[in-house]
Protein backbone atom coordinates (compact mmCIF):
# COMPACT_ATOMS: atom_id res chain seq x y z
CA UNK A 1 0.00 0.00 0.00
CA UNK A 2 2.70 2.04 0.61
CA UNK A 3 4.79 1.08 -1.78
CA UNK A 4 5.43 4.52 -3.57
CA UNK A 5 7.17 6.02 -0.28
CA UNK A 6 10.78 5.18 -0.61
CA UNK A 7 10.53 6.64 -4.37
CA UNK A 8 9.59 10.08 -2.60
CA UNK A 9 11.31 9.72 0.55
CA UNK A 10 14.79 8.60 -0.56
CA UNK A 11 15.13 11.58 -3.04
CA UNK A 12 13.79 13.91 -0.72
CA UNK A 13 16.59 12.93 1.94
CA UNK A 14 19.04 12.49 -0.58
CA UNK A 15 18.29 16.22 -1.82
CA UNK A 16 18.47 17.40 1.83
CA UNK A 17 21.78 15.89 2.43
CA UNK A 18 23.01 17.19 -0.74
CA UNK A 19 21.82 20.31 0.47
CA UNK A 20 23.59 20.38 4.14
CA UNK A 21 26.76 19.17 2.66
CA UNK A 22 26.51 22.23 0.39
CA UNK A 23 25.89 24.67 2.91
CA UNK A 24 28.77 23.11 5.06
CA UNK A 25 30.93 23.69 2.69
CA UNK A 26 29.89 26.61 1.86
CA UNK A 27 30.16 27.93 5.72
CA UNK A 28 33.96 26.30 5.96
CA UNK A 29 34.65 28.15 3.08
CA UNK A 30 34.07 31.02 4.81
CA UNK A 31 35.05 30.28 7.88
CA UNK A 32 38.64 29.47 6.43
CA UNK A 33 38.55 33.38 4.68
CA UNK A 34 37.82 32.24 0.75
CA UNK A 35 35.76 35.21 0.23
CA UNK A 36 36.07 37.44 -2.45
CA UNK A 37 34.58 40.86 -1.76
CA UNK A 38 34.40 41.91 -5.14
CA UNK A 39 32.28 38.76 -6.09
CA UNK A 40 30.34 39.34 -3.40
CA UNK A 41 29.54 43.15 -3.66
CA UNK A 42 28.64 42.27 -7.24
CA UNK A 43 25.87 39.84 -5.73
CA UNK A 44 24.41 41.84 -3.02
CA UNK A 45 24.12 44.58 -6.58
CA UNK A 46 22.36 42.09 -8.12
CA UNK A 47 20.25 40.21 -5.12
CA UNK A 48 19.63 43.35 -3.43
CA UNK A 49 19.62 46.09 -5.43
CA UNK A 50 18.21 44.51 -8.56
CA UNK A 51 15.13 42.99 -6.34
CA UNK A 52 14.02 46.37 -4.72
CA UNK A 53 11.43 47.18 -7.57
CA UNK A 54 9.41 43.70 -7.24
CA UNK A 55 9.69 43.46 -3.59
CA UNK A 56 8.42 47.14 -2.87
CA UNK A 57 5.50 46.62 -5.19
CA UNK A 58 4.58 43.41 -3.60
CA UNK A 59 4.87 44.49 -0.39
CA UNK A 60 3.05 47.91 -1.05
CA UNK A 61 0.11 46.25 -2.90
CA UNK A 62 -0.08 43.09 -0.72
CA UNK A 63 -0.40 45.90 2.52
CA UNK A 64 -2.62 47.68 0.16
CA UNK A 65 -5.18 45.45 -0.63
CA UNK A 66 -4.57 43.66 2.65
CA UNK A 67 -5.60 46.69 5.29
CA UNK A 68 -9.13 47.48 2.37
CA UNK A 69 -10.30 43.66 3.17
CA UNK A 70 -9.51 44.04 6.97
CA UNK A 71 -11.59 47.08 6.50
CA UNK A 72 -14.57 46.07 4.96
CA UNK A 73 -14.46 42.65 7.83
CA UNK A 74 -13.90 45.30 10.53
CA UNK A 75 -16.11 48.15 10.16
CA UNK A 76 -19.24 46.01 10.31
CA UNK A 77 -17.47 45.73 14.22
CA UNK A 78 -16.35 49.21 14.48
CA UNK A 79 -12.65 48.04 14.93
CA UNK A 80 -11.85 50.08 12.32
CA UNK A 81 -8.93 50.88 14.12
CA UNK A 82 -7.47 47.66 14.16
CA UNK A 83 -6.66 47.43 10.56
CA UNK A 84 -3.64 48.90 11.63
CA UNK A 85 -2.30 46.68 14.03
CA UNK A 86 -3.65 43.74 12.11
CA UNK A 87 -2.07 44.65 8.90
CA UNK A 88 1.28 45.29 10.26
CA UNK A 89 1.55 41.88 12.38
CA UNK A 90 0.86 39.71 9.66
CA UNK A 91 3.44 41.62 7.45
CA UNK A 92 6.05 41.33 10.08
CA UNK A 93 5.12 38.08 11.37
CA UNK A 94 3.50 36.39 7.64
CA UNK A 95 3.70 37.95 4.87
CA UNK A 96 6.26 40.13 4.57
CA UNK A 97 9.04 37.48 4.59
CA UNK A 98 7.10 34.94 2.73
CA UNK A 99 5.99 37.22 0.00
CA UNK A 100 9.68 38.91 -0.26
CA UNK A 101 11.21 35.28 -0.28
CA UNK A 102 8.47 33.96 -2.78
CA UNK A 103 9.74 36.34 -5.47
CA UNK A 104 13.56 36.22 -4.60
CA UNK A 105 13.08 32.95 -5.49
CA UNK A 106 11.93 33.56 -8.82
CA UNK A 107 13.51 35.98 -9.80
CA UNK A 108 17.32 35.85 -7.66
CA UNK A 109 17.05 31.90 -7.45
CA UNK A 110 15.92 31.45 -11.13
CA UNK A 111 18.39 33.10 -12.27
CA UNK A 112 21.23 31.28 -10.11
CA UNK A 113 20.44 28.49 -11.36
CA UNK A 114 20.25 29.05 -14.58
CA UNK A 115 23.89 31.19 -14.33
CA UNK A 116 25.51 27.90 -12.35
CA UNK A 117 23.84 25.53 -14.58
CA UNK A 118 24.71 27.19 -18.26
CA UNK A 119 28.04 27.18 -16.48
CA UNK A 120 27.45 23.43 -15.52
CA UNK A 121 26.95 22.24 -18.92
CA UNK A 122 29.30 23.98 -21.01
CA UNK A 123 32.27 22.51 -18.78
CA UNK A 124 33.01 26.50 -16.99
CA UNK A 125 32.74 24.94 -13.84
CA UNK A 126 35.12 22.26 -14.83
CA UNK A 127 37.37 24.77 -16.36
CA UNK A 128 37.32 26.49 -12.90
CA UNK A 129 38.06 22.99 -11.55
CA UNK A 130 41.20 22.50 -13.31
CA UNK A 131 42.52 26.04 -13.05
CA UNK A 132 42.62 25.05 -9.47
CA UNK A 133 39.44 27.41 -8.43
CA UNK A 134 36.71 25.51 -5.94
CA UNK A 135 33.59 26.06 -7.36
CA UNK A 136 31.73 26.59 -3.86
CA UNK A 137 34.55 29.41 -3.51
CA UNK A 138 34.22 30.94 -6.29
CA UNK A 139 30.38 30.54 -7.34
CA UNK A 140 28.27 29.66 -3.75
CA UNK A 141 30.02 31.51 -0.97
CA UNK A 142 29.44 35.15 -3.12
CA UNK A 143 26.00 34.46 -3.92
CA UNK A 144 25.02 32.59 -0.29
CA UNK A 145 26.59 35.95 1.36
CA UNK A 146 24.60 38.36 -0.60
CA UNK A 147 21.67 36.55 -0.18
CA UNK A 148 21.75 36.15 3.66
CA UNK A 149 22.45 40.04 4.13
CA UNK A 150 20.39 41.34 1.38
CA UNK A 151 17.22 38.87 2.29
CA UNK A 152 16.50 40.38 5.94
CA UNK A 153 16.84 44.06 4.61
CA UNK A 154 14.74 43.66 1.60
CA UNK A 155 12.08 41.63 4.27
CA UNK A 156 11.92 45.16 6.42
CA UNK A 157 11.64 46.97 2.99
CA UNK A 158 8.53 44.77 1.82
CA UNK A 159 7.17 45.31 5.39
CA UNK A 160 7.68 49.23 5.61
CA UNK A 161 6.51 49.89 2.50
CA UNK A 162 3.30 47.40 3.06
CA UNK A 163 2.77 49.48 6.40
CA UNK A 164 2.74 52.43 4.53
CA UNK A 165 0.82 51.69 2.02
CA UNK A 166 -1.32 50.22 4.87
CA UNK A 167 -1.64 53.94 6.10
CA UNK A 168 -2.51 55.51 3.21
CA UNK A 169 -5.67 53.09 2.19
CA UNK A 170 -6.33 52.86 5.81
CA UNK A 171 -6.11 56.74 6.58
CA UNK A 172 -6.46 58.49 3.59
CA UNK A 173 -8.93 56.10 1.35
CA UNK A 174 -10.78 54.62 4.21
CA UNK A 175 -10.91 57.24 6.43
CA UNK A 176 -10.15 55.32 9.31
CA UNK A 177 -8.93 58.04 12.06
CA UNK A 178 -4.88 58.40 11.82
CA UNK A 179 -4.14 58.75 15.04
CA UNK A 180 -5.51 55.61 16.63
CA UNK A 181 -4.69 53.50 13.30
CA UNK A 182 -0.81 54.89 14.40
CA UNK A 183 -1.78 54.65 17.91
CA UNK A 184 -2.61 50.92 17.71
CA UNK A 185 0.18 49.94 15.17
CA UNK A 186 2.75 51.14 17.81
CA UNK A 187 0.97 49.16 20.81
CA UNK A 188 0.90 46.11 18.90
CA UNK A 189 3.97 45.87 17.18
CA UNK A 190 6.98 45.16 19.26
CA UNK A 191 10.98 44.46 18.18
CA UNK A 192 10.31 40.73 18.80
CA UNK A 193 8.19 40.74 15.04
CA UNK A 194 10.40 42.99 13.70
CA UNK A 195 13.55 40.30 14.93
CA UNK A 196 10.88 37.83 13.52
CA UNK A 197 10.80 39.36 10.04
CA UNK A 198 14.82 39.24 10.25
CA UNK A 199 15.30 35.78 10.81
CA UNK A 200 12.80 34.22 8.40
CA UNK A 201 14.25 36.56 5.97
CA UNK A 202 17.64 35.05 6.55
CA UNK A 203 16.73 31.55 6.83
CA UNK A 204 14.14 31.82 3.09
CA UNK A 205 17.43 33.56 1.77
CA UNK A 206 19.64 30.46 3.12
CA UNK A 207 17.02 28.34 1.43
CA UNK A 208 16.77 30.13 -1.90
CA UNK A 209 20.47 30.32 -2.37
CA UNK A 210 21.53 26.63 -1.27
CA UNK A 211 18.80 25.53 -3.74
CA UNK A 212 19.68 27.50 -6.13
CA UNK A 213 23.31 26.80 -6.16
CA UNK A 214 22.67 22.80 -6.02
CA UNK A 215 20.19 22.51 -9.00
CA UNK A 216 22.57 24.59 -11.04
CA UNK A 217 25.56 22.35 -9.71
CA UNK A 218 24.09 19.35 -10.75
CA UNK A 219 22.16 20.18 -14.17
CA UNK A 220 23.06 18.31 -16.64
CA UNK A 221 21.55 17.75 -20.60
CA UNK A 222 22.17 20.78 -21.96
CA UNK A 223 19.90 23.74 -22.27
CA UNK A 224 16.46 21.44 -21.57
CA UNK A 225 18.40 20.10 -18.64
CA UNK A 226 19.26 24.11 -17.43
CA UNK A 227 15.78 25.16 -17.83
CA UNK A 228 14.40 21.92 -15.85
CA UNK A 229 16.80 22.81 -12.99
CA UNK A 230 15.61 26.39 -13.45
CA UNK A 231 12.19 25.43 -12.65
CA UNK A 232 13.09 22.61 -10.13
CA UNK A 233 14.65 25.54 -8.26
CA UNK A 234 11.50 27.82 -8.51
CA UNK A 235 9.53 25.00 -7.50
CA UNK A 236 11.53 23.95 -4.20
CA UNK A 237 12.56 27.09 -3.15
CA UNK A 238 8.59 27.72 -3.22
CA UNK A 239 7.75 24.69 -1.49
CA UNK A 240 10.77 25.06 1.02
CA UNK A 241 9.49 28.59 2.07
CA UNK A 242 6.00 27.82 3.04
CA UNK A 243 7.14 24.78 4.90
CA UNK A 244 9.90 25.95 6.79
CA UNK A 245 7.92 28.95 7.32
CA UNK A 246 5.19 26.46 9.46
CA UNK A 247 8.00 25.43 11.62
CA UNK A 248 9.68 28.78 11.98
CA UNK A 249 6.72 30.59 13.09
CA UNK A 250 6.23 27.75 15.69
CA UNK A 251 9.61 27.64 16.87
CA UNK A 252 10.18 31.52 16.87
CA UNK A 253 6.69 31.99 18.83
CA UNK A 254 8.23 29.91 21.86
CA UNK A 255 11.28 32.36 21.68
CA UNK A 256 9.46 35.44 20.64
CA UNK A 257 5.37 34.94 21.83
CA UNK A 258 3.04 36.91 20.29
CA UNK A 259 1.68 39.88 21.69
CA UNK A 260 4.71 39.98 24.36
CA UNK B 1 67.26 4.33 -20.06
CA UNK B 2 63.74 5.99 -19.71
CA UNK B 3 63.03 8.87 -16.99
CA UNK B 4 60.43 8.41 -14.16
CA UNK B 5 56.99 8.93 -15.48
CA UNK B 6 55.83 12.55 -15.18
CA UNK B 7 52.53 10.41 -15.45
CA UNK B 8 51.65 7.03 -14.40
CA UNK B 9 48.12 5.57 -15.02
CA UNK B 10 48.10 1.99 -14.00
CA UNK B 11 44.75 -0.73 -14.52
CA UNK B 12 42.52 2.45 -14.53
CA UNK B 13 38.89 0.90 -14.53
CA UNK B 14 35.63 3.55 -14.79
CA UNK B 15 32.75 2.67 -15.25
CA UNK B 16 29.33 5.01 -16.50
CA UNK B 17 26.02 3.55 -16.39
CA UNK B 18 26.18 0.01 -17.45
CA UNK B 19 28.92 0.79 -20.35
CA UNK B 20 32.44 0.24 -19.19
CA UNK B 21 34.64 2.45 -20.64
CA UNK B 22 37.65 2.24 -19.02
CA UNK B 23 39.38 -1.22 -18.43
CA UNK B 24 42.50 -1.69 -16.58
CA UNK B 25 44.27 1.29 -18.97
CA UNK B 26 47.88 1.51 -17.91
CA UNK B 27 49.60 4.32 -19.30
CA UNK B 28 53.24 6.33 -18.79
CA UNK B 29 53.83 9.93 -19.79
CA UNK B 30 57.10 10.69 -20.10
CA UNK B 31 58.62 14.62 -18.74
CA UNK B 32 59.03 16.58 -21.52
CA UNK B 33 57.45 14.36 -24.64
CA UNK B 34 54.32 15.05 -26.62
CA UNK B 35 52.03 11.85 -25.99
CA UNK B 36 49.21 11.68 -28.59
CA UNK B 37 46.11 9.27 -27.78
CA UNK B 38 44.58 8.10 -30.50
CA UNK B 39 41.36 6.44 -30.12
CA UNK B 40 37.66 6.02 -31.84
CA UNK B 41 35.18 8.92 -31.03
CA UNK B 42 33.36 7.48 -27.45
CA UNK B 43 36.47 5.61 -26.45
CA UNK B 44 37.28 7.59 -23.32
CA UNK B 45 40.08 9.51 -24.33
CA UNK B 46 38.44 12.23 -23.29
CA UNK B 47 37.31 10.49 -19.76
CA UNK B 48 41.08 9.60 -19.09
CA UNK B 49 41.83 13.23 -19.40
CA UNK B 50 39.34 14.29 -17.10
CA UNK B 51 40.55 11.60 -14.48
CA UNK B 52 43.98 12.75 -14.99
CA UNK B 53 43.13 16.26 -13.67
CA UNK B 54 41.41 14.97 -11.03
CA UNK B 55 37.51 15.73 -12.70
CA UNK B 56 36.35 12.18 -12.35
CA UNK B 57 37.16 9.73 -9.97
CA UNK B 58 37.83 5.52 -11.47
CA UNK B 59 36.32 3.21 -10.24
CA UNK B 60 39.76 1.32 -9.60
CA UNK B 61 43.51 1.72 -10.43
CA UNK B 62 45.99 4.74 -10.00
CA UNK B 63 47.06 7.64 -11.16
CA UNK B 64 50.60 8.90 -10.14
CA UNK B 65 51.33 12.32 -10.91
CA UNK B 66 54.97 13.78 -10.16
CA UNK B 67 55.34 10.79 -7.72
CA UNK B 68 52.14 10.90 -5.70
CA UNK B 69 48.92 9.09 -6.08
CA UNK B 70 46.26 11.43 -6.68
CA UNK B 71 42.78 9.50 -6.88
CA UNK B 72 42.17 9.10 -3.50
CA UNK B 73 43.00 13.04 -2.76
CA UNK B 74 39.92 15.05 -2.25
CA UNK B 75 38.65 18.30 -4.27
CA UNK B 76 40.93 20.91 -1.60
CA UNK B 77 44.07 18.50 -1.69
CA UNK B 78 44.16 18.57 -5.45
CA UNK B 79 44.24 22.55 -6.20
CA UNK B 80 48.41 22.38 -5.51
CA UNK B 81 48.31 19.50 -8.55
CA UNK B 82 45.66 21.02 -11.23
CA UNK B 83 48.53 24.48 -10.29
CA UNK B 84 51.00 22.26 -12.21
CA UNK B 85 48.23 21.15 -15.01
CA UNK B 86 46.65 22.64 -17.47
CA UNK B 87 43.45 21.45 -19.51
CA UNK B 88 42.60 22.56 -22.89
CA UNK B 89 39.03 21.70 -23.16
CA UNK B 90 37.68 20.63 -26.33
CA UNK B 91 35.98 23.94 -26.82
CA UNK B 92 38.01 26.18 -24.81
CA UNK B 93 35.59 26.28 -21.70
CA UNK B 94 35.97 30.38 -21.20
CA UNK B 95 34.30 32.10 -18.90
CA UNK B 96 31.27 33.71 -21.05
CA UNK B 97 30.91 35.94 -18.76
CA UNK B 98 34.34 37.53 -19.12
CA UNK B 99 35.99 39.35 -21.65
CA UNK B 100 39.33 37.69 -23.53
CA UNK B 101 41.57 39.51 -21.12
CA UNK B 102 39.76 38.69 -18.01
CA UNK B 103 39.36 34.78 -19.05
CA UNK B 104 43.69 34.93 -19.48
CA UNK B 105 43.75 37.20 -16.33
CA UNK B 106 42.08 34.55 -14.60
CA UNK B 107 44.51 32.02 -13.26
CA UNK B 108 46.99 35.17 -11.93
CA UNK B 109 43.86 36.74 -9.78
CA UNK B 110 43.00 33.50 -8.61
CA UNK B 111 46.72 32.78 -7.36
CA UNK B 112 46.68 36.61 -5.85
CA UNK B 113 48.60 38.54 -8.12
CA UNK B 114 47.19 42.16 -7.64
CA UNK B 115 49.66 44.02 -9.56
CA UNK B 116 47.22 45.24 -12.91
CA UNK B 117 51.11 46.22 -14.49
CA UNK B 118 52.38 42.60 -13.93
CA UNK B 119 48.61 41.19 -15.32
CA UNK B 120 48.36 43.48 -17.99
CA UNK B 121 51.72 42.31 -18.83
CA UNK B 122 51.66 38.63 -18.29
CA UNK B 123 48.65 38.59 -20.30
CA UNK B 124 49.64 40.44 -23.52
CA UNK B 125 52.80 37.84 -23.26
CA UNK B 126 50.40 34.89 -23.02
CA UNK B 127 48.28 36.43 -25.62
CA UNK B 128 51.09 37.06 -27.99
CA UNK B 129 52.26 33.70 -27.50
CA UNK B 130 49.10 32.09 -29.43
CA UNK B 131 48.81 34.98 -31.82
CA UNK B 132 45.92 36.52 -30.38
CA UNK B 133 47.28 40.19 -29.94
CA UNK B 134 44.43 42.94 -29.97
CA UNK B 135 41.25 41.08 -29.16
CA UNK B 136 41.82 41.35 -25.53
CA UNK B 137 38.44 43.34 -25.24
CA UNK B 138 36.50 40.91 -27.31
CA UNK B 139 33.75 38.74 -25.57
CA UNK B 140 34.04 34.74 -25.85
CA UNK B 141 30.71 34.78 -28.16
CA UNK B 142 32.41 37.13 -30.47
CA UNK B 143 35.36 34.66 -31.47
CA UNK B 144 35.12 31.92 -33.92
CA UNK B 145 36.24 28.15 -32.90
CA UNK B 146 40.09 28.66 -33.09
CA UNK B 147 40.21 31.86 -31.75
CA UNK B 148 38.31 30.56 -28.23
CA UNK B 149 40.82 27.41 -28.57
CA UNK B 150 43.71 29.96 -28.80
CA UNK B 151 42.65 32.24 -25.75
CA UNK B 152 42.10 28.70 -24.03
CA UNK B 153 45.59 27.82 -24.02
CA UNK B 154 46.85 31.58 -23.24
CA UNK B 155 44.80 31.15 -20.28
CA UNK B 156 46.38 27.32 -19.31
CA UNK B 157 49.90 28.75 -19.86
CA UNK B 158 50.02 32.24 -18.19
CA UNK B 159 51.44 30.49 -15.40
CA UNK B 160 53.10 27.84 -16.92
CA UNK B 161 52.30 24.24 -16.03
CA UNK B 162 54.29 21.06 -16.01
CA UNK B 163 51.73 19.44 -18.03
CA UNK B 164 49.19 20.61 -20.77
CA UNK B 165 46.40 17.80 -21.42
CA UNK B 166 44.57 19.17 -24.99
CA UNK B 167 41.13 17.80 -25.53
CA UNK B 168 40.97 17.28 -29.23
CA UNK B 169 42.73 20.52 -29.78
CA UNK B 170 41.72 20.44 -33.71
CA UNK B 171 38.03 19.02 -33.43
CA UNK B 172 35.73 21.52 -36.09
CA UNK B 173 38.28 23.42 -37.11
CA UNK B 174 39.62 24.26 -40.99
CA UNK B 175 43.07 22.75 -42.23
CA UNK B 176 44.54 25.87 -41.91
CA UNK B 177 43.46 26.73 -38.69
CA UNK B 178 43.86 23.33 -37.30
CA UNK B 179 47.78 23.82 -38.60
CA UNK B 180 48.31 26.89 -36.42
CA UNK B 181 47.12 24.76 -33.60
CA UNK B 182 49.27 22.31 -34.08
CA UNK B 183 51.97 24.74 -34.61
CA UNK B 184 50.98 26.19 -31.18
CA UNK B 185 50.97 23.40 -29.27
CA UNK B 186 54.84 22.34 -30.81
CA UNK B 187 56.12 25.45 -30.16
CA UNK B 188 54.75 25.59 -26.30
CA UNK B 189 56.33 22.28 -26.15
CA UNK B 190 59.53 23.79 -27.23
CA UNK B 191 59.48 27.35 -25.32
CA UNK B 192 58.25 25.92 -22.30
CA UNK B 193 59.27 22.44 -21.95
CA UNK B 194 56.01 21.49 -21.03
CA UNK B 195 54.90 18.13 -21.11
CA UNK B 196 51.74 17.29 -23.09
CA UNK B 197 49.13 15.09 -23.60
CA UNK B 198 47.19 15.39 -27.12
CA UNK B 199 43.72 13.53 -27.29
CA UNK B 200 42.52 13.41 -30.80
CA UNK B 201 41.35 11.30 -33.52
CA UNK B 202 43.13 13.94 -36.16
CA UNK B 203 46.18 11.65 -37.65
CA UNK B 204 47.12 14.74 -39.56
CA UNK B 205 47.85 16.71 -36.41
CA UNK B 206 49.29 13.21 -34.92
CA UNK B 207 51.75 13.38 -37.30
CA UNK B 208 53.20 16.80 -36.52
CA UNK B 209 53.07 16.89 -32.95
CA UNK B 210 53.77 13.09 -31.91
CA UNK B 211 56.79 12.25 -29.95
CA UNK B 212 54.97 8.76 -29.19
CA UNK B 213 51.43 7.62 -30.01
CA UNK B 214 49.03 5.86 -28.15
CA UNK B 215 46.09 4.11 -29.32
CA UNK B 216 43.28 4.07 -27.12
CA UNK B 217 40.82 0.66 -27.90
CA UNK B 218 37.91 -1.09 -26.24
CA UNK B 219 39.03 0.64 -22.60
CA UNK B 220 42.44 -0.19 -22.64
CA UNK B 221 45.52 1.02 -24.35
CA UNK B 222 46.61 -1.50 -27.58
CA UNK B 223 49.29 0.32 -29.04
CA UNK B 224 52.30 2.68 -27.47
CA UNK B 225 55.18 3.32 -30.17
CA UNK B 226 56.85 6.21 -31.96
CA UNK B 227 55.55 7.41 -35.10
CA UNK B 228 58.08 5.27 -37.11
CA UNK B 229 56.20 2.19 -35.05
CA UNK B 230 52.93 3.31 -35.79
CA UNK B 231 53.52 3.45 -39.48
CA UNK B 232 55.26 0.35 -39.67
CA UNK B 233 53.09 -1.75 -37.37
CA UNK B 234 51.17 -4.19 -39.18
CA UNK B 235 48.20 -4.20 -36.50
CA UNK B 236 44.83 -4.66 -38.02
CA UNK B 237 43.66 -2.33 -35.24
CA UNK B 238 46.44 0.25 -35.21
CA UNK B 239 46.19 -0.06 -39.52
CA UNK B 240 42.38 -0.11 -40.06
CA UNK B 241 42.70 3.24 -37.42
CA UNK B 242 45.39 5.11 -39.35
CA UNK B 243 43.86 4.55 -42.68
CA UNK B 244 40.60 5.28 -41.73
CA UNK B 245 38.77 2.03 -43.13
CA UNK B 246 35.84 1.31 -41.01
CA UNK B 247 35.83 -2.26 -42.08
CA UNK B 248 32.19 -1.61 -44.09
CA UNK B 249 32.05 -2.89 -47.45
CA UNK B 250 28.83 -1.53 -48.27
CA UNK B 251 28.28 2.67 -49.83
Amino acid sequence: MFSFLPALIFPLLSGLGELAMLAGETLRSIGRGRIRVGLTLRQIAEVGFGSQLVVLVTGAFTGAVFTAQAYFQFASLNMETAVGPVVALSMFRELGPVLTGLMVAGRVGAAMTAEIGTMKVTQQIDALRALAVNPVDYLVVPRALAMMLSMPLLVVECVGLGVLASYYVGVQVLQINGVYFFANIQKFTMSSDIMMAVIKGGVFGALIVFISCREGLNAKDGAVGVGRATTATVVTSSLAILVANFFLTMALNIIFPAGQ
Amino acid sequence: MRNEPLIHVQDLVQQIGAQQILRGLTLDVQPGETLVLLGKSGGGKSVLLRHLIGLMRPVSGSIVFEGQEITTLTERELEPVRRKMGMLFQDGALFDSMNVFDNVAFPLRERGERDPGVIRDKVAQSLARVNMEGHDKKMPVNLSGGMRKRVALARAIISPPDVILYDEPTAGLDPIVSDSINRLIRRLQRELNITSLVVTHDMISCNHIADRVALLNTGKIHFQGTLAELRETPDPIVRDFVDGRSGETVY
